[in-house]
């Protein structure tokens, strides 16, 4: 049946024979790829984890090349931007591939996130994969902060002073720590420097690290699916998951076409909206960094204004801070909040439709009232959707033992 | 999940065809990162042409610019000078001219636009030291017979009056000659050959 | 994905994106400038205009003249011979005529860089300050879109002079709106054009690779959508086995 091997087929064969024996990448292949079971039944929400670490990849090209001509310090930084926006050849295509890349991240994983709260991944026996996932989250959450100082523009000086002067809350050591995290007594050229080493190498690197745990985590189980149910519970007589498929070529190729949909919104907002309103690149951030001129309206960049919000609702400036960290680490114990019998919101009750709806609704507000001036009004809507936010796990972990389901289907379903 | 009844060809086709548009799309995603290692208009401007006015310099005077980094000599000649230039030839490594990095227009025995002034890279072709210019005729402690020229004193190269260099020395090729050309009489363009084009 | 969660999921899509606004600032309604960035004419007469009224106390010193000359379609020795200073070169940026120290006597503190004007302030907040100027009850200079600006109104003998009419608001007097209490060379409707050039270049300045951003952009769209086509029949074929 088979065609005799050619030339160039035998040749091939000796070569990858030649350096399997010293470098076990057929092996590698075969256990995550070929030999890869997948549940068959992958949703939308399925391709932000793959299109994550596209970015991932984009950014650290794209920051590279910035790296080329960019100068770190507080008398040049503002002007090498310019300079990259106008003189260096396409360097405003660079530049923009890295902020919209940088906003895009976010967007993916807040998707990827809410995929665990619909379809329970985060839950048994893959809680490694979330906490690994948080603190990639938490990584990021500090790369793109640094990132964002390094223009020295008046929203970068502004944001890291308010962000740093948060530390200055923790009693006792708070004003020692701020002059530590600055390495001066006000923010300053010494404060760039370092945030350009930490964002250029040192935070590329622990994500790099956190991506690879993360991505072990989840082979040692499988993923998890839109039902639910473990695929490995019903296996044929080759002991392979009846509802799964091999991840080569079913799932590279649906990643393929993914990308080409996720690269279409991409260069849109690339070429034809790169500032999006003064949410990927705010406007008073083209004005350079002064410090004796403090911008009208001091806000974080959008994928930080659901905490901003919470930290403003506080009247308390420690409370604030404390309730701020709060919201993220409690993201991290969800694995053990959710005590429903079931993963998948399609076997929950109607409470908990509702109450995840409560809850996204919760940080989409927060995250817009983050960005306002902070009337009165607003305060007050603050700490309501705070307490929805908070709410969500309270009732989450009372109320998912009890809670009535739907019976699990045997097989997955679309 | 059947595998029979695939259609191996259409798969071989549209895997074809999509690789083939994705490497397409690589090419042409790889365009800007490339073109972004190029002189950036900073560069450009910096290493714009130089602008020299001629008025002040006497005979056998030389003046000295930066352009580019360099530093080019512009040497007023006397027709003593440059009448001598022949008789050296023979002393040359390449007299001609024809191994050496010159514009068109300076491969002649002057090496020159106008025969009297020298428009000269002052880095020497060996490792790049700047000569000194002696260009006294008459017995130098390197050289019993010197016609007048540049001696190099990081390892004792020696070039005439045009910049050409001699046997037996390190240097392997005349001294360069940049592109330039005169905007009018008293003013020289360094950067930019006759006619414009660089 | 089920119905009900799409709905949810695009529904806070647009909810969120509702919520980009621009602050404006200053205490007037802004007017809509209506640039069209790809008239060239429009930029060549504002380049004009910022040279001749601008940059003597401010500058621009991100922007090279070279590249005016090319993007606007200048040419080199048009620039040379109208929009430069003697001694610069084609390649210099553009530097202000006043020195920083000088300004900060003569005019209380620097005018700032207006390379980046268009990003920060936005074209048509641009367009309602140089609309906006007015002679105060001091008898000097005041804008609606920026309070007590340092600025004069340099373009004066061609808009005129404009002076407050006020009315009372909760008990307070305003500002109702502004009227031309002394003509100047061009009509208002000349003026907003003039203005209009202005800020063409102003918004050119702020990002000279605009037009040829949105150019290449076209392009790449539509490769992507051949890529995603040729992906998706590709994907199709192979998850026949899977359906």
């Amino acid at each position: 049946m088979a065609k005799p091997a050619s030339n160039i087929a035998k040749s091939s064969n000796a070569l990858m024979n030649w350096v399997d024996q010293r470098l076990p990448v057929t092996a590698f292949w075969n256990a995550t790829m070929t030999g890869y079971y997948a549940p068959k039944n992958f949703n939308f929400w399925y391709y932000m984890g793959s299109l994550a670490l596209m970015v991932l990849v984009i950014q650290i090209f794209s920051g590279i090349f910035l790296t080329m001509h960019y100068k770190p310090s507080a008398t040049e930084a503002f002007a090498s931007v310019e300079y990259i926006m106008r003189d260096v050849e396409w360097g405003w295509l660079i530049r923009y591939l890295h902020s919209t890349g940088a906003s895009f991240f976010f967007i993916l994983v807040y998707l990827h996130m809410f995929r665990s709260f619909l379809y329970g991944s985060h839950r048994a026996p893959r809680e490694l994969v979330w906490i690994f996932g948080m603190l990639i989250y938490l990584a990021l959450m500090a790369e793109a902060f640094m990132g964002y100082v390094l223009p020295w523009g008046q929203m970068s000086y502004w944001g890291a002073q308010v962000i740093i002067n948060l530390f200055g809350a923790i009693p006792s050591i708070g004003e020692p720590l701020t002059e530590w995290i600055r390495g001066d007594y006000f923010i300053s050229d010494a404060t760039l420097n370092r945030f350009f080493a930490l964002h250029v190498i040192a935070l590329p690197l622990a994500i790099l690290g956190l991506v690879l745990m993360h991505l072990v985590a989840l082979r040692e189980n499988g993923s998890n699916n839109p039902d639910g149910i473990e695929i490995k519970a019903n296996k044929d007589e080759n002991g392979i998951p009846r509802d799964g498929i091999p991840f080569h070529p079913y799932y590279t190729i649906k990643d393929i076409f993914g990308v080409a949909m996720f690269l279409l919104v991409f260069a849109f907002v690339i070429f034809f909206w790169p500032e999006a309103g003064g949410l990927f690149l705010e406007h008073d951030n083209f004005v350079p960094a002064n410090p004796l001129v403090t911008p009208e309206h001091i806000k974080p960049v959008w994928y930080f204004t659901p905490y901003y919000a919470i930290l403003k609702a506080v009247p308390d400036k420690l409370m604030g801070v404390i309730l701020m960290f709060a919201a993220v680490g409690i993201l991290f114990f969800l694995p053990w909040l959710d005590r429903s019998p079931v993963k998948s919101i399609r076997y929950k009750g109607l409470w908990y439709k509702i109450m995840l709806a409560l809850f996204a609704i919760a940080f989409v507000r927060l995250g817009m009232l983050g960005m306002s001036e902070g009337t009165p009004a607003q305060t007050v809507e603050m700490r309501v959707w705070t307490f929805v936010y908070f709410g969500f796990f309270v009732l989450l972990y009372f109320l998912s033992p009890g809670a009535s389901t739907k019976p699990l289907p045997e097989r997955v379903t679309h | 999940m059947p595998t029979d009844g695939v259609n191996k060809k259409r798969r071989r086709f549209l895997v074809a065809a999509t690789s083939a548009v994705g490497a397409v799309g690589a090419g042409f995603a790889a365009v800007p990162f490339i073109k972004s290692w190029k002189p950036s208009a900073r560069a450009q401007a910096v290493g714009a042409p130089v602008q020299v006015a001629l008025h002040g310099l006497k005979p056998g005077q030389i003046m000295k610019v930066q352009w580019r980094g360099q530093t080019i000599g512009v040497l007023r000649r006397t027709q003593e000078t440059i009448d001598l230039l022949p008789e050296v030839d023979v002393d040359l490594r390449d007299p001609q001219s024809l191994e050496s990095d010159q514009p068109p227009f300076a491969q002649n025995e002057a090496r020159a636009l106008k025969d009297e002034f020298l428009v000269v890279n002052m880095h020497c072709t060996h490792l790049g030291c700047v000569p000194q210019l002696l260009p006294q005729v008459g017995p130098q402690p390197f050289e019993e017979n010197w016609k007048g020229g540049f001696f190099c004193p990081c390892h004792k190269s020696k070039f005439d009056m045009a910049g050409r260099v001699y046997k037996g020395v390190p240097a392997p090729a005349n001294l360069k000659i940049p592109p330039y050309s005169f905007l009018d009489d008293q003013t020289l363009v360094i950067g930019v050959s006759p006619e414009g084009a660089v | 994905m089920n119905t009900r969660a799409s709905a949810i999921f695009f529904g806070l899509i647009a909810l969120f994106s509702a919520s980009i606004a621009i602050a404006a600032g200053g205490g007037t309604a802004i007017q809509h400038a209506n640039l069209n960035i790809r008239d060239t004419a429009a930029s060549q007469r504002g380049a004009k205009l910022f040279v001749n009224y601008c940059l003597s106390c401010h500058d621009a010193s991100y922007m090279r003249y070279n590249r005016l000359a090319e993007d606007l379609g200048l040419g080199e020795e048009l620039v040379m011979e109208n929009l430069m200073f003697a001694d610069a070169k084609i390649g210099d940026t553009m530097e202000v005529a006043m020195r920083p120290q000088d300004a900060e006597i003569w005019l209380g503190k620097v005018p700032p860089n207006l390379s980046l004007a268009a990003r920060s302030r936005g074209a048509d907040w641009l367009y309602t300050y140089f609309l906006t100027f007015y002679q105060d009850e001091t008898g000097g200079w005041n804008n609606l879109a920026l309070p007590n600006a340092s600025m004069p109104h340099v373009f004066w003998q061609l808009q005129g002079i404009q002076k407050p009419v006020y009315s009372t608001h909760e008990g307070r007097q305003v500002i109702d709106h502004l009227e031309l209490a002394q003509p100047g060379l061009l009509t208002p409707a000349e003026y907003e054009e003039t203005v209009r050039d202005l800020v063409t270049f102003l918004d050119y300045l702020g990002e000279p690779a605009k037009v040829k951003r949105k150019n290449v952009g076209i392009w790449v769209m539509l490769f992507l959508s051949l890529f995603a086509l040729v992906a998706y029949a590709l994907k199709a074929e192979y998850w026949r086995d899977v359906h």
